[in-house]
């Protein structure tokens, strides 16, 4: 499999990496060379085998539905960029 | 309801319906609604490092709950994935949701039409999810503002297939799944707090044809009514651009209550990519048939079950069973009554309906807030029935007690309103009349039959009311014949 260099910008986008421009084909040849080693299992049978949602096999534990955690919101604001009457603070988001 | 001429709508509903936890999907942070901002905003809400999710128990079991009264099949191996998207109110960067293997599959729900007919409508689907936080965008200048109490709320999204054709479809799904997610105590539905939310995808396609058209997904309408106008909007606009020779966009639209139109949000420069997968710090959910056995057992009687029985147990007219039914506080509090009053199911429910569920609406008051309580209307039903007062007297006294002046027996007590079922009370009052208005009593035996109300209507002001309406129209009438 051998990713474009569009492949790769859109791939940097989604993940929020900024790319510089000279960069990107050294980073399509290594991440085409990781998905062809990856891409090797598509050779495998699968026929007989479930799909794997998780490599231990074991199921979820539940919790009951209590509530336990305090309130620690002075203790999270504190460390927080910007804060104002109780709100986390970020940039404008215009939707 | 309008029609499309050769047109017609396919339209799926999406539902987000937030479950009535205690505390969120993956911890122990309070969900309560209206909490001051952050304060129920713990680590893993806040996505910080090292935390791990564990799922709620009560939250599963909703879901499952929720499943089998849906005719759905249970996944007794269902997996949690991470949907990636990037948003302030989302502060992992991912949210944790079902994709490929939802805890419920493929249920159905059946409503009731306008004209009476009823259709199944399909539910592919409902999974679990955590719900977002809320981004506050008034009062700041540059920035947006962000209360992450919501973030993590436990929520069942719950798909409908593409089988409802018009609004007032849409309308009758929503309002018979919000009743059932209440009925079964999975959510509250406050639909103003957003305990309800649903999104509509729409489109429109020639009759008879197979293939559908470019659907559009209006986000987010949140009453009933701005559902029903939201869709109608969105069908005539379709069928607009469609006719004038323009193609239909795949796209987000938002609807504006005031105006009561949609509008495309902003396109995105690219299609959405949400890259799931299975979230690596949960283990798949194992639910054995024991498990849903035991949540079986606890189901509550369903609306139409009950509406049945309603029918059949108290003789009621389906109108009767249905508006007691609507809510499950409202037929438990119409049985209380029945059963304490020992009075006539019929009278009950005429009470409950009529004059209970009047002044609770005008006072936009819900049955768990009544100030007459099932018992007290039960004491009013009773004094009825045992001829203490009668139906017209007690119109009164159930104001008084809606007032907060006390029993019905206070009440009667207080103000004096006794029956008056002694004949011979009642007899000279008539002969009393009758010796006044001599006129009227000639006209009456001329032939004037109508005269009768007026000489009901005297006796009865004289007698302020209370004489027992069966006793003095016999006794009238035999007195009137002479």
């Amino acid at each position: 499999m051998s990713l474009t260099a569009d492949q790769i910008r859109q791939v940097a986008h989604l993940a929020r990496l900024e790319l510089k421009p000279e960069m990107t084909d050294a980073y399509a040849r290594q991440l085409s060379n990781i998905m062809a080693m990856v891409g090797q299992l598509s050779n495998a049978d699968t026929a007989n085998v479930s799909p794997m949602a998780h490599p231990l096999d074991m199921h979820q534990r539940l919790r009951l539905d209590a509530v336990t955690a305090p309130n620690l919101r002075e203790a999270f604001q504190a460390i927080a960029p910007a804060t104002e009457n109780g709100l986390y603070l970020v940039p404008k988001v215009i939707e | 309801m309008s029609t499309h001429g050769e047109w017609e709508a396919v339209i799926g509903l999406e539902v987000h319906c937030q479950l009535l936890t205690k505390s969120k999907i993956f911890s122990g942070a309070a969900t309560a609604y209206g909490a001051e901002p952050n304060t129920q905003a713990d680590a893993v809400t806040l996505g910080f490092p090292g935390v791990l999710p564990v799922l709620n128990g009560d939250a599963l079991r909703m879901a499952i709950k929720f499943g089998l009264a849906i005719d759905a099949t249970i996944t007794q191996r269902s997996v949690f994935n991470r949907k990636h998207y990037f948003y302030p109110d989302l502060p992992k960067g991912y949210q944790i949701t079902q994709y490929e293997l939802p805890i419920v599959a493929g249920g159905k729900l059946d409503i009731e039409l306008p004209d009476g007919s009823t259709k199944t409508i399909g539910i592919t689907r409902a999974h679990m999810e955590e719900d977002a936080g809320k981004s506050l965008h008034e009062n700041f200048v540059g920035v947006t503002g962000i209360d992450l109490n919501r973030a993590g709320t436990p929520l069942i999204e719950i798909v409908s297939e593409p089988e409802i054709r018009s609004a007032a479809e849409a309308v009758a799904y929503l309002k018979k799944l919000h009743q059932l997610v209440v009925y079964l105590g999975v959510s509250d539905g406050n639909m103003q707090e957003g305990s309800f939310r649903c999104d509509a995808n729409v489109s429109v396609r020639r009759r008879g044809t197979e293939k559908f058209g470019t659907r559009t997904e209006t986000k987010n309408v949140n009453s009933f009514r701005y559902v029903e106008k939201a869709i109608e909007y969105e069908i005539e606009r379709q069928i607009g651009v469609i006719e004038a020779g323009g193609v239909i966009v795949q796209e987000t639209r938002l609807f504006n209550p005031d105006t009561g139109e949609t509008r495309s949000m902003r396109s995105k420069e690219n299609a959405n990519d949400y890259r799931y997968f299975p979230d690596p710090d949960l283990l798949p959910v194992v639910v054995t048939t024991d498990d849903i056995e035991k949540i079986r057992a606890t189901m509550p009687e369903l609306p139409e079950a009950k509406r049945n029985r309603f029918m059949q147990q108290y003789g009621l007219p389906k109108y009767d069973a249905s508006v007691l039914t609507a809510e499950a506080a409202l037929a438990d509090y119409y049985e209380t009554v029945v059963s304490t009053s020992a009075g006539d199911p019929k009278i009950c429910a005429n009470w409950v309906i009529g004059d209970l569920l009047g002044l609770l609406n005008k006072q936009s008051l819900e049955i768990g807030a009544s100030p007459v309580s099932a018992a007290a209307l039960a004491g009013l039903v009773a004094r009825i029935a045992d001829k203490t007062i009668s139906g017209k007297i007690a119109k009164e006294v159930f104001e008084a007690m809606f007032a907060g002046e006390g029993s019905a027996d206070d009440i009667i007590k207080a103000k004096g309103l006794v029956q008056i079922t002694d004949e011979s009370a009642i007899a000279a009052a008539i002969d009393e009349i009758i010796a006044k208005n001599p006129g009227q009593l000639a006209e009456y035996r001329g032939g004037k039959d109508k005269l009768f109300g007026f000489f009901v209507g005297q006796a009865m002001k004289a007698t302020q009311g209370k004489a027992n309406p069966e006793a003095l129209n016999r006794l009238l009438k035999e007195k009137l014949a002479g």
